[in-house]
């Protein structure tokens, strides 16, 4: 975790012109020698400033990452389980953190509880080729927890019904 | 509620992908994996992001964007380019629904077509359908959220982000 998680939504102003790159952007960025400068003449702007706001985007947290986004399905990682975890509040930041370096998890989050039905407050999503490794993977989060988790449970999925990219108007 | 009439929204083909029990492994040279593990993050913000990337791993420009379109078009990466954060560009949240199992379908279905549904999964559990809404604000994710409570006539667990504790970096693919 970095400083970005500081910063409230509200500190983050994307203009038109910004909001024009996400655009150009989100569906992937063209594979040909100088992609920003095609992006560039897409939004009318230089490349330059292409570059600069993508940075200033990345800098405030607007942009997690560049570079090539991962089927992870499609490459044989099809254990997707989104583990989730009932852990006291006042300790949810703290193993939140912990969970979240580990490198098999992909993200890490707390949601709220929904009582009585959904008592979980810690959801990670362990990546693994299959059931058994996410399972193995689930267990050494256990341990991590101890006496803390007091319930979790797995949920793997069966089935990608839709799975799009972000998409702004 | 009117299952006539979900039946008619829910013109989306299911499923997307199968379930598939036994993986079946692409073969991929030692470029490819580096490529992959290598540039999940960090693609430079310069004029020719694909000739540093090349320089890196000791081959070409061309060679670069051949193996990037090779495995866009396998399937092995969906793009090149960045990842935006949901919730710094409008709001979203995790949603769920215990559907029952005879409506799986058309409900699937149902949620599966709303442009503002971007994700959509079955799961092994009694709240087996989970999807993320994203819209501009979170009031209008919200109207989303009863809209779909009215139509299916099922009450939707709204789990939004309160706290993330991990900034996805893309993690090894290949150790």
């Amino acid at each position: 975790m970095s400083d970005l998680d500081s910063i409230s939504d509200d500190e983050i102003s994307l203009d038109e012109v910004d909001r024009a790159i996400v655009r150009a952007t989100q569906a992937g960025l063209p594979l040909v020698p100088e992609p920003y400068q095609q992006v560039a003449d897409e939004v009318g702007i230089s490349s330059k400033e292409v570059q600069q706001r993508m940075q200033r985007m990345l800098e405030l947290g607007c942009i997690r990452r560049i570079g090539a986004v991962p089927n992870h399905y499609t490459l044989g990682f099809r254990g997707n389980g989104m583990t989730v975890w009932d852990v006291p509040d006042e300790k949810v930041r703290e193993y939140g953190k912990k969970i979240g370096d580990l490198d098999f998890v992909s993200h890490a989050y707390h949601r709220p509880r929904h009582l009585p039905e959904w008592s979980y407050n810690l959801f990670a999503m362990v990546h693994g080729k299959d059931r058994s490794e996410v399972d193995i993977k689930t267990a050494q989060i256990a341990k991590l927890l101890g006496d803390d988790c007091r319930a979790h449970e797995v949920l793997c999925s069966s089935r990608i019904l839709k799975k799009t990219g972000l998409r702004i108007a | 509620m009117a299952i006539a009439e979900l039946r008619q929204t829910a013109f989306i083909p299911l499923p997307i992908q199968p379930p598939v029990e036994a993986p079946i492994l692409p073969l991929l040279t030692s470029l490819e994996k580096r490529l992959l593990n290598e540039f999940q993050h960090g693609l430079p913000l310069s004029p020719t992001p694909y000739a540093d990337m090349a320089k890196q791993l000791d081959s070409s420009e061309s060679e670069v964007l051949l193996l990037l379109k090779k495995l866009q078009k396998l399937g092995y990466i969906s793009r090149v380019g960045p990842v935006f954060k949901p919730r710094r560009v409008g709001y979203s949240t995790l949603a769920a629904i215990a559907v029952p199992r005879e409506q799986l379908e058309i409900i699937a279905g149902y949620v599966s077509a709303r442009p503002e549904v971007n994700h959509n999964y079955e799961r092994d559990h009694r709240l087996n359908l989970w999807f993320v809404v994203t819209a501009s604000d979170q009031a209008a994710v919200e109207g989303v959220l009863t809209e779909i409570e009215q139509h299916c006539g099922l009450s939707v667990l709204n789990l939004p982000l309160l706290k993330p504790f991990h900034i996805d970096l893309g993690f090894p693919l290949w150790c």
